[in-house]
């Protein structure tokens, strides 16, 4: 054996039982649900199901299904504005406001909840956001005057669990292009004279955009596929979603080609919104 | 960072305390929910009566205790699996060109940035059609290929500091590519694949959506027990068991940050 063979030996060796792994579970997978998409009914037992293109059909035309995906979008967009608005303040603050130790310490802090089990964290919201609760009784002995929060099951229950989950994305991606700012620019536009707000407006903001750009990505696209927050808070009103009408076409009803074509509505817009965030997505993510 | 002291000490100031406003949010349900966990009072009523009865119901409640079991099992089957294999493509990675590279790096993408919830059921239609079913196995399938991202990027990130220059010099220096591996590349390594373990175990523990699709009647993990008791109606022992899984995950993250700094340079 010579050394370009020895060369293509090893590195095939080593990566072969990754790629075929992911074949076998990414790239097949995504494939036959392109392929049952377009079946009338399962090729399970015996059936000879046929090519249609109804299930689409009836998505692109139904109200149901259009109301369902912009319900979705509309949710992706209220938790990733809200993540904006919360989040990048305290990215700013992490960035360029707190030092040393006490930074690593907060960062830790932040990254902890974000890696621990999304459903436990959905589930400990049930318990803070029902009426008469701890928190509830403790917002009144402070405002006597207040309304009840009892916002348990309801559309808003599910936007403050998914900001609760996904906000760590939004202060992580807005702080990795925030403290990569040369403090040089900073200093000159102040030793020009420029005032802080004028600083952050032409100098801050526009470099961090990356940042808040992907983490808008980020946020956005696991929102309007999720489906465990909606049925956990939402209740019945909040919890009619692209992503909870999925996980029953898959677990109730069982018509798995009509989910399908729905896995692949969802998926065709994430790609679509992927796609074109990609150049930017890129840049920062080489810088995280 | 110099110029933070030249800024107004008021606006400095009022952004470090909304800064613990957001720590607060982020922990306050957690801390509800444990209170919640040592409350007598089965309907979460107050005031709270401190008692432990929900953690001792626990242990009879075989069903949470077979989950989890299937949890660990799997996450220590899938920690080992994916490290390997992961730590195998990344070593492929850093160190040689080679074609479909860029398609392997494509094909880690999914697993990150495509909603669990279309990887899941696609695969459910894919392993049923084709014989795999649903089960442990079939679930480990999921769960190694979620973690592969994690483990490559982890270990390829520690290699990349390091370069080659280290082993180049072994072999100048006479040794054979098994030494100069053996020598110099594992312990170079070493820090990196222990991250990597790490967070292939905490992504197949913390892991629900996938396992939820995949799991058969009778045979579940800790969060598909969990989310059908939660279906069910609420019990408290839901909180003792959540309490106990989100130490877990913490101490484990814990663990990671020894290994490997978040958010990169600081």
């Amino acid at each position: 054996m010579n050394a370009d063979q020895r060369r293509r030996v090893a590195v095939l060796g080593l990566t072969a039982p990754a790629y075929l792994w992911l074949v076998l579970t990414i790239f097949l997978p995504l494939s036959a649900m392109l392929y049952f998409s377009f079946l009338t009914e399962a090729p399970f037992g015996g059936r000879q199901p046929v090519a249609t293109l109804a299930h689409y059909r009836s998505i692109l035309t139904k109200d149901l299904y259009l109301d369902l995906t912009w319900r979705s979008l509309r949710m992706g967009m209220d938790v990733t504005i809200a993540c904006i608005l919360l989040g990048y303040p305290a990215a700013l603050a992490l960035a360029r406001h707190v030092k040393g130790r006490w930074r690593e310490a907060m960062f830790l802090l932040i990254v902890l909840p974000f890696w621990s089990n999304a459903l436990v964290r959905t589930f400990s919201w049930t318990m803070t956001l029902r009426g008469d609760g701890l928190v509830d009784r403790a917002i009144h002995w402070v405002v006597p005057g207040m309304p009840s929060l009892d916002i348990l099951f309801s559309y808003p229950a599910v936007v403050v669990g998914l900001v609760h989950a996904y906000l760590p994305y939004m202060i992580l991606t807005c702080y990795v292009s925030l403290q990569a700012i040369d403090e040089s620019l900073i200093e000159a536009a102040r030793v020009l004279g420029a005032p802080g707000r004028t600083v952050f407006r032409r100098i801050v903001l526009p470099l961090s955009l990356p940042g808040l750009l992907a983490g808008t990505v980020l946020i956005f696209v696991p929102v309007i596929g999720s489906f465990m927050e909606p049925r956990i808070l939402g209740g019945v009103a909040g919890s009619a979603m692209l992503g909870t009408v999925i996980e029953e076409q898959f677990t109730r009803i069982f018509n798995w080609p009509f989910g399908a074509a729905l896995s692949f509505t969802l998926l065709a817009i994430v790609l679509l919104i992927l796609g074109l965030a990609a150049p930017f997505l890129r840049r920062t993510l080489r810088t995280a | 960072m110099k110029a933070s002291t030249k800024v107004p000490g008021l606006l400095s100031l009022s952004l470090r305390l909304y800064l613990g406003l957001v720590l607060f949010f982020l922990y306050l349900p957690i801390a509800v929910m444990m209170i919640m966990a040592f409350n007598r009072s089965s309907l979460y009523l107050l005031p709270i009566e401190f008692d432990t009865v929900w953690f001792e119901a626990l242990a009879d409640n075989w069903r949470l205790i077979d989950a989890g079991v299937n949890s660990v099992a799997l996450a220590i089957v899938n920690t080992v699996v994916a490290t390997a294999l992961g730590t195998a493509a990344a070593l492929a990675m850093a160190r040689y060109r080679f074609r479909g590279r860029t398609l392997l790096q494509l094909l880690l993408f999914p697993p990150i940035t495509i909603p669990w919830l279309i990887i899941g059921t696609s695969m459910l239609v894919m392993f049923f059609w084709i014989g795999i079913g649903r089960g442990f196995h079939a679930m480990l399938l999921g769960h190694v290929a979620l973690s592969l991202p994690y483990v490559i990027v982890v270990v390829g990130a520690r290699l990349k500091s390091f370069g080659t220059g280290l082993e180049e010099a072994a072999a100048t220096l006479g040794a054979t590519p098994w030494q100069a591996f053996r020598r110099v590349s594992v312990p170079v390594m070493a820090p990196g694949v222990v991250a990597a373990a790490l967070f292939a175990f905490a992504v197949s523990f913390d892991q629900f959506v996938i396992s939820y699709f995949l799991a058969p009647p009778g045979v579940s993990t800790l969060p598909v027990e969990i989310y059908s008791s939660i279906r069910k109606g609420f019990t408290p022992e839901i909180n003792a068991i959540s309490t106990i899984i989100i130490l877990v995950s913490m101490a484990l993250m814990l663990a990671i940050s020894r290994f490997y700094r978040f958010g990169g340079e600081r």
